[in-house]
């Protein structure tokens, strides 16, 4: 934990681990979804439709497992000063949020010909929906600080309020749901899942984490240097008007 | 105790006064609701069908208006600096300006409501639902909008920041606090929605002091 502190030794971690990620991201996803997409059988009642979940179900997983990840990362931030966790928690968000979206919009893709519509007020969909503006609250907060080391701990705060906050939201948004429509035909993935399908899509979702992971390792080491750039900016400001 | 009510007072007379924005929150207040007669026609059902829903919405709008200078005015002419110099924890010295904040914009709100409502054309059975919900739920929104108002402080679009990350946090707020009023409204009883906008109170009243210190301390530094 506190050896990962040192943000040079985090980045050739990541490097070692970089391949390895992008081998899981592309055999995962291209695997998976292969399988999925093309070879899986039809659903007796939704037909092909079905395949949209393939997609659409890990990237509830992530979108939903990326706010624990970056809650986690916050609290490593606050509790230890720990500077490359504030960096994860930062790089995290727009993967997490990006997941979220597609699961909204093949969410959203799967509604048009299973309910008639495009968009259903139901608890999960509305759920993903809330979730989504959090990460983009997150999001905002921390491009809203001119200094990054402020905009770190405050948004490590947000990301620590907005995680004990969510299983609330998502109690209240089914309450909610249960008041005012009934849940019956708006499960998604049916009663029972067949290994036929459970299979493409448990690949799939490894190769989501993969995906993440990978991107994660980029993005980290992107703003790491992107730091470096910016002290080295400052000191040959300091440094011209000295000389 | 006496420094708790000394802020607390001190912030009233601030918020009561000419520079206060208690009466442009109400005045806000009124005019959002009124605007959805106007929006969606004069029909006293569908009024009343959307009633608890028009009120709360606006009351969640109006409480944010002014949550952005809860600590930025004491931040920009240094009081913030000299209240945490006081020998009173962080945590109190917020939780005692969010107190002032919830009788300055919560509490009118909740008084004004019932006025509203019948404008609204809601049921008068569900009225005592609505001013109750509102008397509960409204202080765990000026709690959490605190949070938001403590983190966004150093940032440069406060006012906008604000809305943005408080919102999405005090969506079951108005779910339990429209749920009470609905059920009321349907002749049920209105407890258990209630209950849960106390337990929110509770659970808001605990923690979002840590938060809100926590922020302030990163802001003054």
């Amino acid at each position: 934990m506190h050896a990962l502190a040192n943000p040079a030794r985090f980045l050739r971690l990541m490097a070692a681990i970089r391949p390895y990620a992008a081998a899981l991201a592309i055999l995962g996803l291209g695997i998976g979804l292969g399988w999925g997409l093309l070879f899986s059988p039809p659903d007796y009642q939704q037909g092909e439709t079905v395949r949209i979940m393939y997609l659409h179900v890990p990237s509830a997983w992530m979108g939903m497992s990326t706010y624990g990840i970056m809650a986690l990362a916050s609290a490593a931030a606050l509790i230890w000063r720990h500077p490359v966790a504030e960096l994860v928690a930062k790089a995290s968000a727009p993967i997490g949020a990006m997941f979220t979206l597609l699961c909204l919009v093949t969410g959203s893709l799967w509604g048009k010909p299973m309910w008639g519509t495009w968009w259903v007020w139901d608890a999960r969909l509305t759920s993903m929906l809330i979730l989504f503006f959090l990460y983009l609250g997150y999001i905002a907060l921390w491009e809203a600080f001119d200094d990054p080391s402020r905009a770190g701990r405050a948004a490590a705060i947000l990301a620590l309020v907005g995680v004990i906050n969510l299983p609330i939201i998502k109690f209240s948004v089914d309450w909610w749901n249960t008041l005012h429509q009934p849940a019956s035909v708006m499960t998604l993935a049916g009663p029972k899942i067949d290994p036929s399908i459970l299979w493409p899509l448990l690949v799939t979702a490894l190769g989501a984490e993969g995906y993440y992971i990978w991107v994660l390792s980029l993005r980290v080491k992107a703003e790491i240097l992107n730091r470096q750039a910016r002290i080295l900016r400052f000191s040959a400001a300091t440094d011209r008007r000295a000389g | 105790m006496r420094a708790f009510f000394a802020i607390v007072l001190r912030d009233l007379r601030l918020g009561f006064g000419a520079q206060g924005a208690m009466l442009t929150t109400l005045l806000f207040f009124v005019l959002a609701v009124s605007l959805f007669p106007l929006g969606v026609g004069p029909e006293p059902q569908i009024l009343a069908r959307i009633a608890s829903g028009v009120i709360w919405v606006a009351a969640l709008l109006a409480a944010m208006l002014s949550l952005d200078r809860l600590f930025l005015a004491d931040q920009e002419d240094g009081t913030l600096d000299l209240l945490a110099q006081a020998p009173l924890p962080l945590g109190l010295i917020a939780l005692a300006k969010t107190l002032a904040h919830w009788l300055t914009t919560g509490l009118p709100l909740a008084v004004m409501a019932p006025l509203l409502a019948v404008l609204m054309q809601m049921d008068t059975a569900a009225i005592p639902a609505l001013l109750l919900a509102l008397l509960l739920g409204t202080p765990s929104l000026s709690l959490i909008g605190a949070i938001g108002a403590a983190l966004t402080l150093g940032t440069r679009r406060g006012a906008v920041l604000v809305p943005l990350i408080t919102l999405p946090l005090v969506i079951p707020v108005l779910i339990f606090g429209v749920g009470a009023v609905d059920a009321a409204a349907y002749g049920l009883t209105p407890q258990p929605h209630l209950l849960l906008l106390g337990a929110f109170l509770a659970g808001s009243l605990a923690l979002s002091p840590f938060a809100i210190a926590g922020a302030i301390k990163l802001a003054l530094e």
